[in-house]
Formats: C-alpha cells, sequence, structure tokens
C-alpha cells in the first residue's frame, strides 16, 4: 500500500528526516517510536503533505501513484487520514458543515453524488457512537473549545466518517486519561479491516496495549535504526532510549 | 510555501458584460444647465426643481469629505455624464413595453422582467442607467394600498407624498454626495405601506449601470405608516471597465409608530481587476429615521463589489422605544477599499441598536469599520450592542476599526466587543487533510465567520449571498 524509500524532508532549512525506508501493507498495524525531537511526526506530516515542510529526496508511493506531487487534499481523498496530534480549532464551522464538506468532497472525487441530508446525519450518529462522542457536537464548532478528551475522540469519529485506507495515529495517547485512552484506542481497532494499514506514532507502550502493532520501528536522527515485533516497546518501557542513544550517536 | 500566495480572482466578475441598447445621454459635465435639463426630462413639478437647484448650489460650496480611511484618486466631476436612458421604441403592447434588448440585459442577470417568470414573493423595480425600465407585481401591491413604483413616476403621481418626505432624513445639505445626488438624481424605487398594512411580498430594487462614462445617482424613498411592514433588497452590478465609475446614491426610510422595515442589499458592482484597474466607486448615504415609537429598522448589507465604498447605513432612533439594528459583510479582495460601517443615533427614551459588522480582507485590499453610537441628554435608558469582527486572508491586506461613541446620558448602557482574526494555514492544512480542496476551505471558514450576518437576509437571497463570497475570495489563497 505505501512504499518510502529513502526519504529526506526539511523545515526551514534544517533537515528531519534522513532517509527513511518503510514498507506497509494492507491489514498491518506499524507503530512508530523514538526519543523527542527524533522526526516521528514530521514523518505523518509529510505523508499528509504538509506545506510547512520541503521533501528534499526520495520517493514515496501510495497505492502504485507518486504520493509526493499530490496536494494534501488529494491526498486526502486518495484515503490517507491523518489523526493530528494538535487538531487544529476553526471557530464559526459547525462540525456538521465540516464533515458533510468532507464526506462530499471525497465522494466527488470518487465520481460519487453528494450525500442527501438525511443520509448524512444519519451516518453521523451512527459513527458518533463508535468513540461515545456527544450529540451536541454537531452544532459546535470544529474543535473550538473541545476539551483534549473529545478533540482526540474527535479526530477517530472523523476518520469513521471518511473510512481512510491508511490511518496515521500522530500521538493520538497525549493528553488522554486512561479512560478516554482506551474509548479511542477501541474506536481505531473497531475501525480495522484487512483492507487499511494502521501507524501509529506514540511514546508509550499503553496504546500499544490496546492497537496492537505487527511492527515496531525505532526513528532516531531522521532514520529508522530498528524495528522488531511488540515485544520491542515492552523492553523500551524497561530499559528507555538510551541504550539506542548510545549505540546510534552521529 | 510558508506564505499564504495572493493570487488573481480565478472566475470573472460575472456580471461585467454589455449590453447594446440604444441609449440617450446628455453632454458630459455639470451645471445649472444639466440640472434643469434632467427635472426637464423627467417633466417634474416647479418644487422638485428648486430642491436639485439648492442641492447644487450648495454642492458648488463643498469639497469631497477626506476624513474615509480610503486613498480616492481625484475625480472630475465634469467628465461624467448625468443622464443616460434606453431610448423607449415606439409604443409596444403593454406587456412588451419594456424593449427587448432591456429585457434580454435583465434576464441574463437574472432578474426576469416578466411577472411569470419571476419568483412569486418578489416585486422587483428594475433601473437601468438612470430610469426605471420596469416594475413588476404593481398591481397586486396596489390593492393592499401599497404604492411601489420609480420615484420619478411618484413624484409625478404623488407629489405631495414626495415633497413631505423627500430630503427630510438625508438632506441636501447632509454631505458632498448627498448634494450631489439631490441636484442631479434620475431615477430609483419609492415605496409607501399604508397604516396597519403588512407587505405581502418583498420588494427590491435592481440596479444596472450599463452606459459608458456614466454616473448613477438613484434615489429611494420609503415611508412605512404606523403598524406596516415592509421587507426590501436592493441589488447591483454593471459591466466591466477600464474607466472607473460613479455610484452616488441616497436611500432614505421613514417609519412611524410601529411601523417596522428590514432593508437588504447585496452590492456587487464590478471591483475593478486584478491590478485595481477599473470598478465602481461607490459613496452613498442610507439613513433611516425611526419617527414613530417602538419602531424598527434593520439594515443588512452583503458587500463584495465596487473599487471603494464610502458607506454607513445609519438609524435616527426619535420614537421612543424605537430599534435600529446594522448587520454587515463587507468583503475586500484585490485593491478594492472599503470604509463602511453605521451611526446609530438615541434620541428618544428605551431605543435600542444592535451593531454586527464582519469585515473580511484579502489581496492587497484595505476594509474599515467606522461606527458612531450617539446617545443624546433625553435618551434615558438606551442600549446598543456592537460587535466589530475582521479576518484577514494573507498578509498584505488591512483591516481598521474606528468605532465612535458620544454618550450624553448617564443611564446608557453601551457595549462594545471586537475581534481579528487570521485564516491561518493551520486551518487551511487541516480541512485539506480532511480531503476538502482550499478555495472550499476558505468559503466555508468564510461562510461561517460571516453566518450570524447571512442569517438575517432573506432566504431567497442567503444562498447567492453565500455564492457570492465564494467567489469574491476565489483564488485569494494559493
Amino acid at each position: 500500500m505505501l512504499s518510502i524509500k529513502n526519504l529526506h524532508a526539511e523545515i526551514d532549512g534544517k533537515e528531519i528526516l534522513r532517509g527513511i525506508n518503510l514498507e506497509i501493507k494492507a491489514g498491518e498495524t506499524h507503530a512508530i517510536m523514538g526519543p523527542n525531537g527524533s522526526g516521528k511526526s514530521t514523518l505523518s506530516a509529510v505523508l499528509a503533505g504538509n506545506p510547512m515542510y520541503n521533501v528534499t529526496a526520495g520517493e514515496v508511493t501510495f497505492n502504485g501513484k507518486n504520493l509526493l506531487e499530490m496536494t494534501p487534499d488529494k491526498r486526502a481523498n486518495e484515503g490517507i487520514f491523518l489523526s493530528f496530534q494538535y487538531p487544529t480549532e476553526i471557530p464559526g464551522v459547525s462540525m456538521t458543515n465540516f464533515m458533510r464538506a468532507a464526506v462530499n468532497s471525497k465522494r466527488k472525487y470518487q465520481g460519487l453524488e453528494p450525500l442527501s441530508a438525511t443520509d448524512f446525519l444519519k451516518l453521523m450518529k451512527e459513527k458518533r457512537q463508535i468513540v461515545e462522542l456527544d450529540s451536541k457536537l454537531a452544532s459546535r464548532s470544529v474543535n473550538a473549545g473541545f476539551s483534549g478528551g473529545e478533540k482526540k475522540r474527535n479526530e477517530v469519529f472523523q476518520m469513521a466518517m471518511l473510512n481512510p485506507s491508511l490511518r496515521i495515529l500522530d500521538e493520538t495517547d497525549s493528553g488522554l486519561d486512561i479512560d478516554a485512552l482506551r474509548v479511542v484506542a477501541e474506536g481505531v481497532t473497531a475501525l480495522k479491516t484487512k483492507e487499511n494499514a494502521t501507524v501509529v506514532i506514540t511514546h508509550y507502550q499503553r496504546l500499544l496495549d490496546y492497537i496492537v502493532p505487527d511492527y515496531i520501528h525505532i526513528l532516531y536522527h531522521g532514520r529508522i535504526v530498528m524495528t522488531g515485533g511488540k515485544e520491542l516497546a515492552l523492553d523500551l518501557e524497561k530499559r528507555g532510549y538510551d541504550w539506542i542513544k548510545e549505540q546510534f550517536k552521529d | 510555501m510558508a506564505d499564504l500566495q495572493i493570487d488573481n480572482l480565478k472566475e470573472e466578475y460575472k456580471y461585467g458584460f454589455t449590453s447594446d441598447i440604444d441609449t440617450e445621454t446628455i453632454a458630459k459635465g455639470l451645471n445649472e444647465d444639466v440640472v434643469r435639463l434632467i427635472s426637464a426630462k423627467k417633466g417634474e413639478p416647479q418644487f422638485m426643481l428648486d430642491f436639485r437647484l439648492k442641492a447644487f448650489r450648495h454642492w458648488q460650496t463643498l469639497e469631497q469629505p477626506k476624513w474615509a480611511h480610503l486613498n480616492i484618486p481625484k475625480i472630475d466631476f465634469q467628465d461624467i455624464i448625468y443622464y443616460a436612458a434606453p431610448k423607449k421604441a415606439d409604443k409596444l403592447a403593454s406587456l412588451d413595453e419594456v424593449d427587448p434588448e432591456v429585457r434580454k440585459t435583465f434576464d441574463k442577470l437574472g432578474i426576469p422582467l416578466d411577472e411569470q417568470k419571476a419568483l412569486s414573493n418578489v416585486a422587483v423595480d428594475a433601473v437601468l442607467d438612470s430610469t426605471s425600465v420596469r416594475t413588476t407585481f404593481r398591481k397586486t401591491l396596489s390593492e393592499k394600498g401599497i404604492i411601489f413604483c420609480p420615484i420619478s413616476e411618484a413624484i409625478q403621481e404623488y407629489p405631495e407624498l414626495v415633497q413631505k418626505y423627500l430630503g427630510k432624513v438625508v438632506p441636501y445639505t447632509d454631505n458632498f454626495y448627498a448634494a450631489l445626488n439631490s441636484a442631479v438624481f434620475s431615477d430609483g424605487s419609492f415605496v409607501y405601506i399604508p397604516k396597519g398594512v403588512r407587505c405581502p411580498m418583498e420588494l427590491s430594487t435592481y440596479f444596472r449601470i450599463n452606459a459608458m462614462k456614466t454616473g448613477q445617482f438613484e434615489r429611494t424613498l420609503i415611508v412605512a405608516d404606523d403598524d406596516s411592514y415592509v421587507s426590501y433588497l436592493e441589488g447591483c452590478t454593471a459591466p466591466m471597465r477600464d474607466e472607473n465609475q460613479l455610484h452616488a446614491a441616497i436611500v432614505e426610510i421613514i417609519t412611524e409608530n410601529r411601523a417596522e422595515v428590514k432593508y437588504s442589499t447585496v452590492q456587487n458592482w464590478y471591483p475593478g481587476d486584478k491590478n485595481g484597474n477599473g470598478g465602481i466607486y461607490n459613496f452613498v448615504t442610507k439613513r433611516a429615521l425611526c419617527r414613530g415609537e417602538r419602531s424598527k429598522v434593520s439594515w443588512t448589507q452583503v458587500e463584495t463589489g465596487s473599487a471603494i465604498t464610502w458607506k454607513y447605513p445609519s438609524c435616527v432612533l426619535k420614537g421612543d422605544g424605537s430599534v435600529g439594528e446594522f448587520y454587515s459583510v463587507a468583503v475586500t479582495n484585490n485593491y478594492q477599499q472599503a470604509d463602511t460601517g453605521t451611526k446609530m443615533i438615541h434620541l428618544g427614551r428605551n431605543t435600542r441598536s444592535t451593531i454586527i459588522s464582519k469585515g473580511i480582507s484579502a489581496g492587497r485590499s484595505q476594509n474599515a469599520y467606522r461606527g458612531l453610537v450617539r446617545v443624546a441628554e433625553n435618551a434615558d435608558d438606551a442600549r446598543n450592542y456592537s460587535q466589530c469582527d475582521s479576518l484577514l486572508i494573507g498578509d498584505k491586506c488591512g483591516a481598521h476599526t474606528f468605532p465612535y461613541s458620544d454618550i450624553h446620558n448617564p443611564t446608557a448602557v453601551v457595549e462594545h466587543e471586537a475581534s481579528t482574526s487570521k485564516i491561518s494555514e493551520e486551518q487551511l492544512f487541516y480541512c485539506n487533510q480532511r480531503g476538502i480542496s482550499t478555495e472550499e476551505a476558505v468559503g466555508l471558514i468564510v461562510n461561517g465567520y460571516a453566518r450570524d450576518v447571512l442569517n438575517k437576509l432573506p432566504m431567497e437571497f442567503a444562498m447567492e449571498a453565500q455564492k457570492l463570497l465564494q467567489v469574491t475570495l476565489e483564488g485569494s489563497v494559493g
């Protein structure tokens, strides 16, 4: 599904990704871990096409298509979804209008008619329940005044609405209490199919108790320095990152 | 690309076409003879000619106001044609009294002059250059005693009403453009709603400038007698031209006891091209006198067009318990300039006013809100609430807020809130990541921001206004 070869990227002239190689197949779950500043969030931003970052080398194909030459909205409509670490507030735009625009953009991209108002509201209601999100949400502005937990649940709700094939979760566990973490993680797991793939970016083992990865990659200084099974996370939990930093210092 | 890039309007101004209409114009320039000629062409009674001449003589003593936050190039008032009218074709059957070319023009603008084709609940007065070409549903309305006709006709047919009210809210001494308009105005609409009548349909006037080198000086007068109600809408467009054209209008509204007038504007004059060439100079004086107790006037405006806008629809709240409202969305893009707002003058007791202003600036445009809230000595328990928000798109435009208050009564409660925000890269990327294109995201954010005002428009026009906002800002973000 996703193939990343020798990916380099920078922000404001500073190189953050320094040669990432990664293959992800449908049905797989990959966790990306690593110390602060290693490039985890940059990788997710670059895949989603955030214009703040410059890709300086490498190639990324998504379902056989060159991802790097697509605009961010096209990537989204092709099936890439990023659950933001810090979801953006858009005052004045109701969640209903926002989601309706998003869902119908994707339908248009796929050559489908827009959903009728009734069908759309039914879909909203159904998907909201996956993450136990309040029904008042519909009339509230996008993320405006949402608590940390609500914002993350709202991200997973949007994921449910858009049914993406590649789901990238950027530190979805940050700022969540243990109950909210469970709700969010169970939502992600419930939406897992054989056709979609998941990339989980996290610092901690605890999210991986719920979203069990097939592979764990350790990112350090802009490169994947180690890949292992789910037991690698337990190892890291015990030993921290210092031994990695020691082993792979420049 | 960290910066929002400023691009040109992708969609061309939809109403920029010119019609080939056989037009009668007078020589350009302005002097007493021109004023007399316009009055003679309209076959006006003596009182009108006197009114015009007084206004003209006063205008000669005035200078263009300079206090607005506008950069107005020098206007040569002798280089403007003050009267242009489609030539009347030879006598045609009654339904076809409109020149086919004129009819086609309005069809193209989406304003059918045929009652069968029109929206059944909207009556239209269509004004082309200096004259009204057709007013629909006049018969239906007259059955209720409502007068809705071109002001030139009202001067002929209801001279006592016109003489009683004309210039009473906006005297010709009011300002430079008001004096000019009073001297040379050629047409516009006249509305009279009799006592106790609720007007059964929306009334609207559609203004179209077509002729070259011509200024449009229309004048609208709306009188709502005791316990009456009317909702009135105005729309306007003009062809795309390199030259600047002047539009200096006056709207006067008078509400008697417990009467209510809702006045909505969707202003879409040609704004000029992306480099700031051409476009309409829109210098307009609009004012309502809430003369009766508990009467109410509500101004709603969506301003997207014109190269320069200078306009402050205001309310004089004279009757006890009268209410004034001003809801505005003003969008500027490219090199457009707008200085717009309102005045709420509280004279009566228990008067209330609300001001909601939403400015949106993009490109290299300048957008200013200017408002005055005045509470007179005797206006016990007056209340005002003002909210002025500015939204910036890109970093080469300007937003300015000039709120003035002048309070002479200690019981007044006056509140003012203001905010400035910007459509951020993060917001656009967030929308993009959900599959929403940048253009659509800007439309979504802008319409969300302007929602409180758009909701005040009559249903039929709210959708139209929403689309217009999006089209106006198309290409403002790269």
